[in-house]
């Protein structure tokens, strides 16, 4: 049986998928990255290997991704995250037509066609509004933890606007609710609200396309899916693996390489097949 | 199969264009230090074909500017102005113009001389509030030469068109209070033998321009037009109506046909065939086109080439039996074909795509100029719907370091190449 890795170094957390040559996940593994990246990506990746419970000569071919893709070094070759999720994403539901990936600090919207190609992409710049970020700050403005952040928001029944588009200046207008009396859900559904709107700002400038794929840390959060899927009119796709989109492209890529190795007549040096059978 | 590569020919384009640069900044370097008189113009429709006549050293700021960006010291210049009192929103060239004014014309490449006249056209609107700078410093005639351009897309007039016969009359009186101006600030009378002359030399440059610009349909291609062509353009604009100039071009022709006949390209290997729309990112320019070429990807042309050449590429020839009426002809259709390649360049793209056998088409719209920048989106979106072709859209400044990430240019280039590579890939699987 073979094996391929996908290793996304993110801004915030790094991610890695084991994957057998069936193309089902074996091992799995996040953690911080902290400030030394190249540690990350090895730590993560030995983590996913323990899970598996796969040695590491049996893993014939590994891929980065993420923006400290080039710092994978015990990788064959990188990939951006934008091809990752977008292949993790029609992997994971056949009919996607957009991705949305939310991560940490970064927002990205992928337009995919029939084929599975990425017709257009589009992502955020120079500004972390609309990201993961955003609700990192009203989680530390409001002592609630990450990952109740959805579920608190949830429980709204009037929920405040919030008018900032800074992520930094976030903080002070949610504590400038608070002051006001405003219920913590109500704000928290303010935020939820002003990341979708702002995230389907960037996804209409690619075109938004049924069916829609969710992906990224932030698809983790129930608020955040019921604030988009309130603003664009339609359900989405949110796949468990959705925090592992990104590292589970890069490992189906990986697999093709192993497979393009062991047809004779391929081209082994391409890095990325078309994905969409 | 390559032959012996003569090593004269080849290289020659740039090898002389950067003699003739630094020529030409070397006279204006004199003119500065004798305080001599120069004309500040632009490269959409400079009037070279006038000014000339009057032996007037020309100065392009625009160019001055640039060259503070690929010497990498933009941004003295640019905090400069910012600390004068000009915003960040303005113009990258303006500000390192304006700086280079309160340096006294101090300059990476020399010393450039003050204006004695400005001369422009109303192709981009920012001339005028740029040349209203130096009228307020300098106290100096500003002569804005009003162009009629395109008045919807697809409503381009021709000599003959009665449109284009009343623009043309209301192009030659511009031109003859031009001339009326330049002969009172110079001091010498109109030559119209010597008029002929330089609108022959201009002739010759514009026919050779086109040439060059044809030749890169190649395959391989046989210049980058964004690393290569802003060398080029230099020469195009600075040296515009000259013998010097046409001569350097014709030699680019010989060039080019040299390489072509010997399968000489601009890439060992040439994988992806490009088009650059937009105003280059001279910050960190070399690196900007590595992105590229680290791939396989080259550029074949730009709409750079196109509207920085005041529109040039049409190949006009001037009729130097009635040289004003031709002239104001020519800049007609150049100037106007200088707009029309930033604000409807869809339909040339389109065009493009299959005289060239493009690839991709790149996108890249910049902080200091809305009037390049806008409708950039707009643009795109219209050639994805006419064409299935791939294109991406980056966004960075042409002067402006601070807004320029090289980061998350590689991210977005290195994605837009992946999609390349599968696209390529499933065209070939078709196919066989």
């Amino acid at each position: 049986m073979a094996y391929a890795a996908g290793v996304d170094v993110g801004s915030t957390q790094t991610k890695a998928v084991i994957i057998n040559e069936e193309a089902r996940i074996t091992g799995r593994s996040l953690i911080d990255t902290g400030a030394n990246v190249v540690l990350a990506a090895e730590n993560a990746y030995f983590e996913a290997l323990k899970d598996a419970g796969v040695r590491e000569e049996e893993i014939e071919y590994v891929i980065g991704t993420g923006y400290g893709r080039y710092r994978v070094t015990f990788g064959n070759t990188q990939v951006t995250e934008i091809s990752c999720h977008a292949r993790g994403a029609v992997h994971m539901f056949a009919n996607t037509r957009t991705v949305l990936d939310m991560g940490g600090q970064d927002t990205k919207a992928i337009q995919i066609n029939q084929e599975g190609e990425i017709v257009d992409f589009c992502m955020n710049d120079k500004c972390a509004a609309g990201t993961g970020r955003f609700l990192g700050a009203a989680s530390s403005a409001l002592d609630i933890p990450l990952d109740d952040l959805g579920d608190t928001a949830l429980l709204s029944e009037r929920p405040v606007r919030i008018s900032t588009t800074c992520t930094v200046f976030a903080e002070s207008e949610v504590l400038s609710w608070l002051g006001k009396g405003k219920k913590i859900e109500d704000i928290l559904m303010g935020v939820h609200q002003s990341i979708a709107k702002r995230s389907i700002g960037l996804m209409r400038r690619v075109g938004i396309e049924h069916e829609v794929t969710f992906t990224g840390g932030v698809a983790k959060n129930s608020g955040m899916i019921y604030a988009l899927e309130d603003n664009l009119g339609l359900v989405l796709n949110v796949s468990e693996e959705s925090h592992y989109m990104g590292a589970l492209g890069a490992a189906l890529f990986a697999l093709d390489h192993i497979q393009a190795s062991r047809i004779p007549t391929a081209d082994s040096t391409e890095v990325v097949r078309s994905h969409g059978t | 199969m390559i032959k012996t590569v003569d090593p004269e020919i080849v290289g020659r384009g740039n090898r002389e264009g950067a003699q003739l640069f630094r020529r030409w900044f070397a006279e204006l370097d004199g003119a500065a230090l004798n305080g001599g008189q120069a004309a500040y113009v632009f490269v959409m429709g400079s009037l070279a074909e006038i000014l000339r006549v009057f032996d007037l050293p020309m100065v392009f700021p625009e160019i001055n500017s640039l060259q503070t960006a690929i010497r990498r010291v933009a941004h003295e210049y640019l905090n400069e102005a910012e600390d004068y009192g000009y915003s960040p929103d303005i113009c990258g060239y303006v500000k390192a113009d304006v700086a280079l004014q309160l340096r006294g014309g101090d300059h990476p490449m020399g010393h450039v001389p003050k204006p004695t006249l400005a001369v422009l056209t109303n192709a981009c609107n920012t001339y005028i509030k740029w040349a209203e700078i130096w009228e307020r410093m300098y106290k100096i005639p500003v002569f804005t030469l009003d162009i009629p351009g395109t008045r919807s897309a697809g409503g381009q007039t021709w000599a003959g068109d009665r449109d284009f016969e009343n623009d043309r009359r209301y192009v030659v009186a511009q031109l003859k209070e031009l001339i009326s101006l330049c002969e009172e600030v110079t001091g010498r009378r109109f030559d119209v033998d010597r008029f002929r002359e330089v609108l022959k030399q201009t002739s010759r440059m514009n026919q050779g321009w086109k040439r060059v610009l044809e030749l890169n349909k190649n395959q391989p291609s046989l210049f980058n037009a964004v690393t290569d062509g802003t060398v080029y353009l230099g020469v195009a604009n600075g040296f515009r109506g000259t013998a010097e100039g046409s001569q350097y071009f014709e030699q680019l022709v010989e060039e080019m046909e040299y390489k072509a006949a010997n399968h000489i390209g601009t890439l060992t290997e040439e994988k992806y065939r490009l088009i650059f729309v937009g105003v280059p990112c001279y910050p960190i320019f070399r690196r900007f086109n590595e992105m590229f070429t680290e791939w396989g990807g080259t550029f074949l042309t730009s709409t750079y080439l196109l509207f920085a050449s005041g529109g040039t590429n049409y190949g006009f020839e001037y009729d130097l039996s009635r040289p004003l009426d031709s002239l104001a002809e020519g800049l007609l259709i150049s100037v106007r074909n200088a707009m029309d390649n930033m604000f409807y360049q869809d339909q040339t793209l389109i065009e493009m795509i299959d005289d060239y056998a493009i690839d991709g088409i790149v996108y890249h719209p910049i902080k200091s100029c809305r009037t390049v920048s806008t409708g950039l989106a707009d643009n795109r979106r219209a050639v994805m719907a006419a064409r299935d072709v791939a294109s991406l859209f980056i966004e960075s400044d042409m002067m402006d370091r601070r807004v320029v990430s090289e980061a998350q240019l590689k991210n977005r280039i290195d994605a837009f190449f992946e999609g390349l590579a599968s696209r390529k890939q499933r065209q070939s699987e078709l196919t066989t």
